[in-house]
């Protein structure tokens, strides 16, 4: 076989596998949160399907197949149908740059475990990150209803707002790593200052604060869920969502999730890097695999956080959100950037 | 009435400090214990003096209590206890309920059958699972009730 035919098939595989993981996690997500939730509210959630409840999202997903195929009368079709699609697509696009471990040598070959090594990745996700947007505001203008609406017009306003702080949030991180390729980012991190990892959290305390708070906001989780709002909207854009079109929201935004919570580990927590492992003199296969499971274990933190997050704090008012975005986080952000720059300055 | 807001200091007004409390109270219950009752494999314990499903008491002999002397059918607010009387077999007493009907979907487990009673004959036990398919299987006949007898208190949830 010609070389382009076996970095086909490498590919593939790199893409099912990855296909297949994100949709495990999302699965794990549904189990975690819903009981997760339970027991921070002290309650059980739900615990008789299967096991601990872990058959839950799989009676959930075989009753979402089962429900009746319903479009609004007054919908847009086109848009309505391609809406959910479109939104789905892009959470799971949006992954494709994320280095979930080190390159290995396997048959002789390097074989970068990421499905795309692009240049400029950061901007990859950030771009693809806010096409999801579309995917919201369309589904709330094409359904003809007002709550639908209401949502997709607070979503974009908050997805814009957001985006600014956290674009610019993740300036200091690129100022210190001069890369915008992921790769050299987590790079930068597996080097060590005496005996302390040089993970940016380190470097950047204050860029990973605002980050976390925007990347909260950019997947709609509560506080930040605004576009959803039970309360006022009903759940916003998703009103007249049923079925399979409901879970295809549903996994979209759990995939999102998990993407910034592997963004978030890939730009401040090291991404696959296991401190203090170097010395030790592992098989590089087994190290390889082990980094994997570290990044995996990470970012599995960092969706626990989410979690958490969302079943502690009540949601922010409109007007509180808006002003948080651009008289706080802004600043702050480019106070970060000014910081960063002069130390950078002054110490070489 | 003057609402009086107090003053944040900065510590307040950055605000995290105020986040990791809430989560930290989050966490707590994440690792306290759980008030969630399993109910079909766990029942409930009806607190004492709870007024679940009635019974009719019987006597030393098995007869049963109820003189038919219709003080619990006059009381009852919603009507639901139908009583029809007949000469005792008995020397003790002139009545006995030939036919004695609480339809319990009327019933509003008020107890007022219960206090009236001057033979101690209704009384309402701690059944709370009255469940059922039909609306003939919630009238309950004399029988029925005498036969809950051997749950009366004695039912342990």
């Amino acid at each position: 076989m010609s070389p382009f035919w076996i970095d086909l098939i490498i590919m593939l595989i790199k893409v099912i596998v990855v296909m297949g993981a994100l949709l495990g996690g999302v699965v794990v997500m549904v189990v975690v949160e819903r009981r997760g939730a339970g027991f921070i509210q002290g309650r059980l959630g739900p615990n008789r399907v299967g096991p601990w409840g872990w058959l839950q999202p799989i009676a959930d997903g075989i009753k979402l197949f089962l429900k009746e195929e319903f479009i609004p009368a007054q919908a847009y079709k086109p848009l309505y149908l391609a809406a959910p699609a479109f939104f789905m697509f892009i959470a799971f696009v949006t992954f494709a740059v994320i280095p979930f471990g080190d390159k290995v040598e396997l048959f002789g070959r390097t074989i970068q475990l990421q499905i795309a090594d692009v240049n400029i990745g950061i901007l990859y996700i950030f771009a693809f990150a806010s096409l999801g947007v579309y995917g919201i505001v369309i589904a709330g203008w094409s359904s003809n209803n007002k709550f639908s609406l209401m949502g997709g017009l607070r979503s974009a306003a908050q997805m814009i707002s957001y985006e600014v702080a956290l674009g610019l949030s993740i300036i200091g991180v690129l100022m210190v790593g001069q890369s915008l390729r992921l790769n050299d980012i987590i790079g930068m991190q597996t080097q060590y200052w005496s005996y302390l990892p040089r993970w940016n959290i380190f470097i950047q305390p204050l860029g990973f604060l605002i980050f976390l708070i925007a990347a909260i906001a950019e997947v709609n989780r509560i506080p930040f869920d605004l576009c959803e709002a039970e309360q006022e909207l009903v759940v916003g854009y998703q009103v007249e969502y049923g079925s399979m079109k409901f879970a295809m929201y549903y996994l979209g935004e759990y995939t999102n999730l998990i993407t910034f919570s592997a963004l978030i580990v890939v730009l401040f927590f090291g991404g696959w890097h296991i401190p203090w492992i170097e010395g030790l003199n592992i098989h590089p296969l087994l190290l390889a695999l082990l980094q994997v499971v570290a990044f995996v274990v990470k970012v599995f933190a960092f969706l626990w956080f989410f979690v958490w997050v969302r079943w502690t704090f009540p949601r922010f008012r409109y007007d509180q959100l808006m002003r948080f975005g651009w008289l706080v986080l802004l600043p702050l952000a480019i106070f970060n950037i000014f910081v960063t720059g002069v130390v950078m300055v002054l110490i070489p | 009435m003057r609402v009086v807001t107090p003053k944040l200091r900065l510590i307040d007004r950055i605000y995290i400090p105020a986040l990791i409390k809430g989560l930290y109270t989050t966490i707590k219950h994440f690792f306290m214990r759980r008030f969630t009752q399993e109910y079909p494999e766990e029942k409930r314990k009806p607190f004492p003096g709870y007024r679940g499903l009635h019974r009719l008491n019987k006597d030393h002999l098995g007869r049963v209590k109820c003189v038919a002397c219709f003080m619990c059918a006059t009381i009852c607010p919603s009507k639901c206890i139908e009583i029809e009387a007949d000469e005792a077999p008995w020397e003790d007493r002139e009545k006995y309920p030939v036919k004695f009907e609480i339809n319990t979907l009327r019933c509003i487990f008020c107890g007022m059958c219960e206090e009236a009673c001057p033979e101690l004959s209704i009384q309402l036990t701690h059944i709370y699972e009255m469940a059922d398919v039909t609306r003939e299987a919630f009238v309950r006949r004399k029988d029925d009730m005498l036969g809950t007898n051997e749950f009366w208190v004695l039912k342990e949830y």
